[in-house]
């Protein structure tokens, strides 16, 4: 609720009052006071940790993870999750299929003993232990310390080892000039990229695109290392997958029903 | 090979004749406030800058350089030296009140880094006009390079807020 | 006691014309390239599947060619060949030199190239191509020593020292070339510890196949003899122990493959299944590449002619291309196994095997590469006494 919360007091402090960093700060930390008088009702947004206030780090005190149903997934549900994400961050179809970027893809799947048929969202899987991020020369391709596998595209060369590296084939390069992208999601020419999981829309509390998108329960976003948050409850409960297990890379993104 | 020395007599002639041509501009140049092959940077339309506009000259690159690493590595998002707001300041229109992108020589950026000869390698990346820009249709003609100038008035009254500089990007207010 | 080293001092104006040949194809491949960074990479063959193209094939082969070119000296200072010192200069040369084309392509190639800069600041030490970026600078540095070492008169003491430490660099250098590949654990073509034995035992072909094709263009260039006949049978020895050990490698890799279940497709895919690397391996790498220089190299009279050398070090170099091809490309070609033992469609290629056609641009910059590390060779050869002397009758 104190995300929500927040978000209404930010957008009306715009209205009424000049952006003050110092007031901004006060303000801050008077919604942290209120965290720690009230613990329990005020601490989750949606099940899930506090918001993080806009100038603090992240920390390794959270790990974002997301659980995959197939099982709810139909082949328009997993289109609807990757428009989601092509307008949250800018990304599209040129019609070229071999060089256009896509950061969530549509897999489908047919298991050749028994001929079922079914499809799921396929993207970055934010593996603790990253083969992008292992093999980048300059450190571009990182890991946030909340998990999540971002490229820094300020000095990232575009040898593409990372995506000669990665098992999932989560990602792209840029293959095009490209113009007027999402303030939150700089995207560009001769670097590569792939989902940040929202990333800007994690650090104030929100959830990823593709997760509002997907039909209910079929997404699961959270933070793994927090015992009471219902992905982590989840995982405990139910009988989870992880693409590629063998290669024992402990990726962010966990799947049901595989 | 008589040519040869002739030609090159002349191109050094030519040269030195061209050098002093330069030089003497330049030294009338220097004599009147504002000559116009110097940087014209337009106006800001978002009131204060997060830096004195003297400091944020010399420093802007260490300073955008300091919050990319903490945006994107901490995922610190606060707004101050933020690239984002400064380009939602610095947006400039053209004639059919449109911002302008990095393309365009009017842009705030390229009016000083065009003449130090900087390369600016933010908009390879980043998108080089505000993103509400895009949203709206676009009004009538009217917000051009030289009305910016009045558009500070926002600033003086105190309103900088982002409502109104996403309003005046969107071109509702002028 | 005759000199051992010359300089090409005379005007020569066949040698000329392929200098300024090389300069020309080297202004092209360069033009390649600022077309390539200006659209992106659009205008090549490479995609978000196969996302190392033929510039990157040219490269690594120039690469590990480079290692290999430094046999002849380290043959001379490091195991006492004395019979090889009057090419150790020249052998040195070639080293850095083509390692140098090498690196220009795959720079060039960089979707960044502007950030060179980026690459030498900022270090991840546990990338193998970060440390492959010291490999390759420290080669240039040592070997550089090295040639001063063979040079200066002042310095020979240092000679077996720098000699050994440049042998021992090459080999590290190999290994981490090949270790690019053999990291990559989700490859099924690549992941294999093996990648680096067959990259160095490549590189004694190719590098060697280098260096004798210079040789024989030099004995054209000038007419002068620079070969004796006890050097050429030597080099025609050295080249079957060669052969033999890079097939040794390419066979292990292959067998320990197919007897592992979950590999067997892609070798299918790439021995078997008639695709385009299915034709390069066996037409290429095997054929060309191996048997054919073999065969001409085991007949002692042809095999030790500058005539049968020459056939069989252009025959190694087309093989080893067709061989690095295969590599680089067969193996990224094979889709990655997401969900094995399932059947995999998708709008981003998975499942299928991917399409790659060079582009023009491509080809252009990676020929440059090679014309670079030939020119730097040529007029290495006009500005300093790197060549061997001719030889005389009696000798």
């Amino acid at each position: 609720m104190i995300s929500l919360k927040q978000g209404q007091i930010e957008a009306g402090e715009h209205k009424t009052a000049p952006v003050d960093e110092a007031g901004r700060r006060k303000f801050l930390k008077g919604s942290a006071a209120a965290l720690a008088l009230a613990p329990g009702m005020t601490l989750f947004a949606y099940g899930e940790a506090i918001t993080k206030p806009a100038e603090q780090a992240v920390t390794t005190k959270s790990r974002w993870g997301l659980l995959i149903d197939a099982a709810k997934f139909s082949d328009e549900d997993v289109d609807a999750c990757v428009k989601a994400c092509q307008d949250e961050n800018g990304w599209r179809d040129t019609g070229k299929p071999m060089t256009d970027a896509q950061w969530i893809r549509r897999v489908n799947l047919k298991n050749k003993k028994t001929d079922e048929q079914f499809s799921l969202p396929m993207m970055c899987q934010h593996c603790a232990e990253a083969p992008c991020v292992d093999v980048c020369p300059t450190g571009a391709s990182f890991k946030r310390k909340d998990g999540i596998v971002l490229v820094d595209k300020h000095i990232c060369i575009g040898c593409r080892y990372c995506m000669m590296a990665c098992p999932y084939k989560a990602r792209s390069f840029v293959h095009e000039h490209i113009e007027d992208q999402k303030e939150h999601a700089p995207r560009g020419i001769g670097t590569v990229e792939s989902c940040t999981m929202c990333v800007h829309l994690v650090d104030e509390g929100k959830e990823p695109a593709c997760v509002k998108a997907a039909p209910e329960g079929a997404m699961v976003f959270g933070d793994l290392n927090d015992k009471t948050s219902k992905l982590a409850q989840l995982i405990k409960s139910v009988a989870t997958q992880q693409v590629r297990a063998d290669l024992n890379l402990d990726p962010g993104v966990r799947y049901r029903n595989i | 090979m008589k040519i040869v020395l002739i030609m090159q007599k002349l191109i050094i002639t030519l040269l030195g004749v061209a050098f002093i041509g330069v030089s003497l501009l330049a030294s009338v140049g220097q004599a009147s406030a504002q000559p116009e092959w110097m940087p014209n940077p337009p106006k800001a339309i978002g009131g204060q800058c997060d830096l004195d506009p003297k400091e944020m000259r010399k420093t802007h690159m260490t300073l955008l350089d300091h919050k990319r690493d903490q945006t994107m590595r901490d995922g610190i998002r606060t707004k101050k030296y933020s690239l984002k707001k400064c380009i939602a300041c610095h947006a400039v229109k053209d004639k059919s009140n449109k911002c302008v992108t990095v393309k365009d020589e009017r842009h705030f950026c390229r009016s000083c880094h065009d003449y130090a000869a900087v390369r600016i390698d933010c908009f390879d990346c980043h998108a080089s006009r505000p993103e509400d820009s895009l949203n709206k249709a676009t009004k009538a003609a009217g917000n051009s390079h030289d009305k910016l100038a009045g558009l500070s008035s926002i600033g003086k009254t105190g309103d900088t807020t982002d409502t109104t500089l996403r309003r005046f990007i969107a071109g509702e207010v002028k | 006691m005759a000199e051992t080293y010359r300089q090409l001092r005379e005007y020569n104006y066949g040698f000329n014309i392929l200098l300024v040949l090389h300069v020309l194809i080297i202004a092209i491949g360069l033009g390649a390239a600022f077309y390539m960074e200006h659209n992106g990479h659009v205008v090549t063959g490479m995609n978000n599947q196969i996302v190392w193209g033929l510039p990157h094939v040219f490269a690594v082969f120039l690469i590990v060619s480079a290692s290999g070119a430094l046999n002849l000296a380290s043959a001379s200072s490091v195991f006492s060949k004395l019979a090889y010192k009057r090419f150790a200069r020249l052998s040195a040369i070639l080293a850095i030199a083509l390692l140098i084309g090498g690196l220009v392509v795959l720079l060039l190639d960089l979707g960044r190239p502007d950030r060179l800069i980026v690459a030498m600041t900022h270090y991840n030490f546990k990338s193998i191509f970060a440390w492959n970026i010291i490999l390759y600078t420290g080669f240039i540095t040592i070997v550089g020593i090295y040639l001063w070492t063979m040079m200066d008169k002042t310095v020979t003491r240092f000679n077996k020292a720098a000699g050994w430490g440049a042998f021992i660099w090459r080999i590290i250098l190999t290994t981490g070339t090949g270790s690019i590949f053999g990291f990559l654990v989700a490859r099924e073509a690549y992941d294999a510890a093996i990648m680096a034995p067959l990259f160095i035992s490549s590189s004694f072909v190719y590098g060697m196949a280098f260096t004798v094709w210079v040789l024989i263009t030099m004995c054209q260039a000038t007419g002068h003899r620079l070969l004796t006949q006890g050097v050429s049978e030597k080099l025609r020895e050295l080249f079957i122990i060669f052969i033999a050990a890079m097939l040794y490698f390419t066979l292990v890799h292959h067998l320990t493959n197919l007897y592992a279940a979950e590999h067997i497709g892609v070798e299918r895919y790439i021995l078997w299944s008639g695709s385009v690397f299915t034709w390069l391996f066996w037409g290429g790498h095997v054929f060309l590449g191996t048997v054919l220089p073999l065969l001409i190299l085991m007949k002692s009279d042809f095999g030790s002619s500058r005539a049968g050398l020459t056939f069989s070090s252009i025959l190694m170099l087309l093989g080893g291309m067709a061989h690095t091809y295969v590599i680089i490309i067969g193996g990224q070609s094979y889709p990655l196994s997401l969900f094995p033992g399932m059947g995999v469609t998708s709008t981003f290629q998975d499942g299928v095997y991917a399409n790659y056609m060079p582009t023009m641009p491509e080809l252009l910059l990676g020929l440059a590469g090679v014309s670079m590390a030939m020119f730097i060779v040529g007029f290495a050869l006009k500005i300093l006494p790197f060549l061997p002397a001719p030889v005389t009758e009696n000798q």
